[in-house]
């Protein structure tokens, strides 16, 4: 009796441990296993090519960090997210403000808001490609921008050295706004009515309600929509790497596409997972931010 | 004087909703128009809005192309295998996060957070090493198990949150009942968060579908490509056919577009998740 009770204990014990079985296998096959190892990459001198790589300490971390490249990289990259943050702010606010307004019927906002969102539907590929195509010497942004004497020539937005770096930013602001707007929308859609009402009969004007009202009641949304959209640009590859592939003379290089040359065209290794591994720790800082706020919040 | 401002804040919306709809729609139908059109007519000057030989010459090719057909192939297989995956792993593990209380389930959760943190592009230097070791180099499995990695985190949370909202009550009836857990997880659990499974599904249906740095990396041969990266070996391959590339990234998007359009509600709750409590 006693030990049927025992076992009985024992199974609700490791009960929980094998529904999470298969997660916890591919976590630490897939996850704890390959940080464990572009750590260790990062620390010797020939990773993979070598069949007997030595150990150099941080060596390659002195070498990253000292390289011209690297630093350029990380200028652009900090350009390319901190403009994209702010505008994709922006724009998603702007956007929700509007598509809550009680000026327009329930259709028109349904219409727009699909309207709206529709970028964020499309891969990165697909929207590398429609905007090289857009953004041809002899595509329809020249077009428009020379036919509206914007400018008495075209620009060759993805091929020059001064304003490449601009073109891959819009186009990532382009796809990455519906993001904001869809959460802000939600925020917004869940402010009462009775707090803008209390702040009409107060005779609050439109811009300080929204400054006492509006912002501080999406605050928290905010703050996880930016720490999230900046671990998710810092790492954006696919789009620039289609778009310019880092080019021209790294005027668009990132740490994204910085990794991915060392180590797919020069085969540094070693080069590559120290960057990534410096990457890897900005993010899980700003990760470790994100779980507090979360936590927080709940 | 309010009536005179009320008008000037309903002009500055419907200004704000034109060049919205023309910022988020145009760039989307230009790559539509453009699918339609002789290649010779896609940089006219001044451009041809609605060819007068538009045709679905584009489509056909693709179809007709039995590599091209593959990429989609491809692409729907793995993306479904990852989506059934994530689901039955996620709906274990959200089980016993939703209903034990057990060591080291708040470390557990914590990584399963902060994996939503870490760079795919970290990881794809170990993992290339560790593909080829695991001898599934240029397989779906290459994919499916990366991709794993980075949709499970946001099942978990999704789902374990959907079953938190659920009464335990309901689940202890079934286990007097004789029933044992492991129908009480499957009979009564899962059918009641169908809603929420389909928003969760959804996204990593979008996720596994969009992927593009481990399907350039850890396939190599074009049978094994998936859409996101045959789109753009076709830059290289036809010497810039841009009625194809255009007609293949329109056929490439539209199983997003369909899930959408059709699905909106569960689509949102799907997105908002990340950021709004």
């Amino acid at each position: 009796m006693n030990t049927a009770n025992q076992t009985a204990k024992i199974r609700k014990k490791i009960t929980p441990y094998m529904y999470l079985m298969p997660t916890i296998v591919l976590m630490v096959i897939l996850l704890v296993v390959p940080i464990c190892m572009v750590i260790k990459f990062s620390m010797l001198d020939e990773a993979i090519t070598s069949k007997a790589p030595s150990f150099v300490g941080i060596k390659n971390y002195v070498k990253v960090l000292t390289d011209k490249n690297f630093w350029n990289a990380a200028k652009n990259t900090m350009f390319f997210v901190l403009v994209s943050i702010v505008a994709h702010m922006v724009i998603g606010m702007v956007f929700a403000m509007v598509l809550n307004t009680r000026y327009l019927s329930s259709t028109t906002k349904g219409l727009c808001r699909v309207i709206f969102a529709l970028p964020w539907m499309f891969t990165a590929s697909v929207i590398a490609i429609l905007w090289r195509l857009m953004m041809n010497p002899s595509g329809i942004i020249n077009y428009l921008i020379v036919t509206l004497h914007l400018s008495p020539e075209g620009v060759d937005w993805l091929a020059s050295r001064s304003v490449a770096l601009i073109a891959v930013t819009i186009i990532n602001i382009w796809s990455g706004y519906p993001f904001y707007m869809i959460s802000m929308l939600a925020g917004l859609q869940g402010i009462s009515t009775d707090m803008y009402e209390a702040s009409a009969l107060d005779g609050a004007n439109g811009i300080r309600t929204f400054i006492h009202i509006t912002l501080p009641s999406l605050k928290p949304i905010l703050i996880s929509l930016i720490m999230l959209d900046f671990v998710w640009t810092l790492q954006q590859f696919a789009l620039i790497w289609m778009t310019t592939g880092g080019g021209p003379v790294g005027s668009t290089e990132t740490i994204a596409t910085y990794i991915y040359k060392q180590a797919f065209s020069k085969y540094k290794y070693s080069i590559a997972s120290t960057a990534a591994v410096l990457l890897l720790i900005i993010c899980i800082i700003i990760g470790i931010f994100y779980v507090r706020h979360q936590r927080s919040e709940e | 004087m309010v009536g005179r401002k009320k008008l000037w804040v309903k002009i500055l919306v419907i200004l704000i909703l034109i060049i919205g709809t023309l910022w988020a729609g145009f760039p989307i139908l230009w790559m539509m128009l453009n699918s339609f059109k002789p290649n010779a007519e896609i940089f006219a000057w001044p451009p041809v809005w609605i060819s007068k030989s538009a045709s679905f010459e584009a489509y056909i090719k693709i179809f007709h192309n039995p590599e091209q057909v593959r990429f989609f192939i491809n692409s729907y297989v793995i993306a479904g295998i990852v989506v059934c995956l994530t689901l039955v792993v996620g709906i274990m593990a959200s089980y016993a996060f939703s209903r034990f209380n057990f060591r080291g389930k708040e470390f557990i959760n914590t990584v399963i957070v902060a994996v939503q943190a870490v760079p795919p592009i970290t990881l794809l230097i170990p993992y290339l090493s560790l593909i080829v070791a695991l001898k599934i180099y240029n397989t779906y499995w290459a994919l499916v198990l990366t991709y794993l990695v980075f949709t499970l985190p946001y099942c978990i949370l999704m789902t374990t949150g959907y079953f938190n909202t659920i009464s335990r009550a309901l689940d202890e009836a079934v286990m007097i009942d004789g029933g044992s857990r492991w129908y009480a997880l499957w009979k009564v659990l899962v059918p009641t968060s169908i809603p929420g499974l389909v928003s969760v599904g959804m996204y990593t249906f979008m996720q596994a579908w969009n992927e593009y740095l481990f399907a350039l990396t850890l396939t190599k041969t074009n049978e094994m490509r998936t859409v996101p990266v045959g789109i753009n070996l076709l830059m290289g391959q036809h010497a810039y056919e841009w009625n194809q590339m255009m007609a293949m990234s329109v056929l490439g998007s539209l199983p997003i577009l369909i899930l959408f359009l059709f699905f909106q509600k569960y689509f949102i709750a799907g997105m908002t998740s990340g950021a709004v409590k």
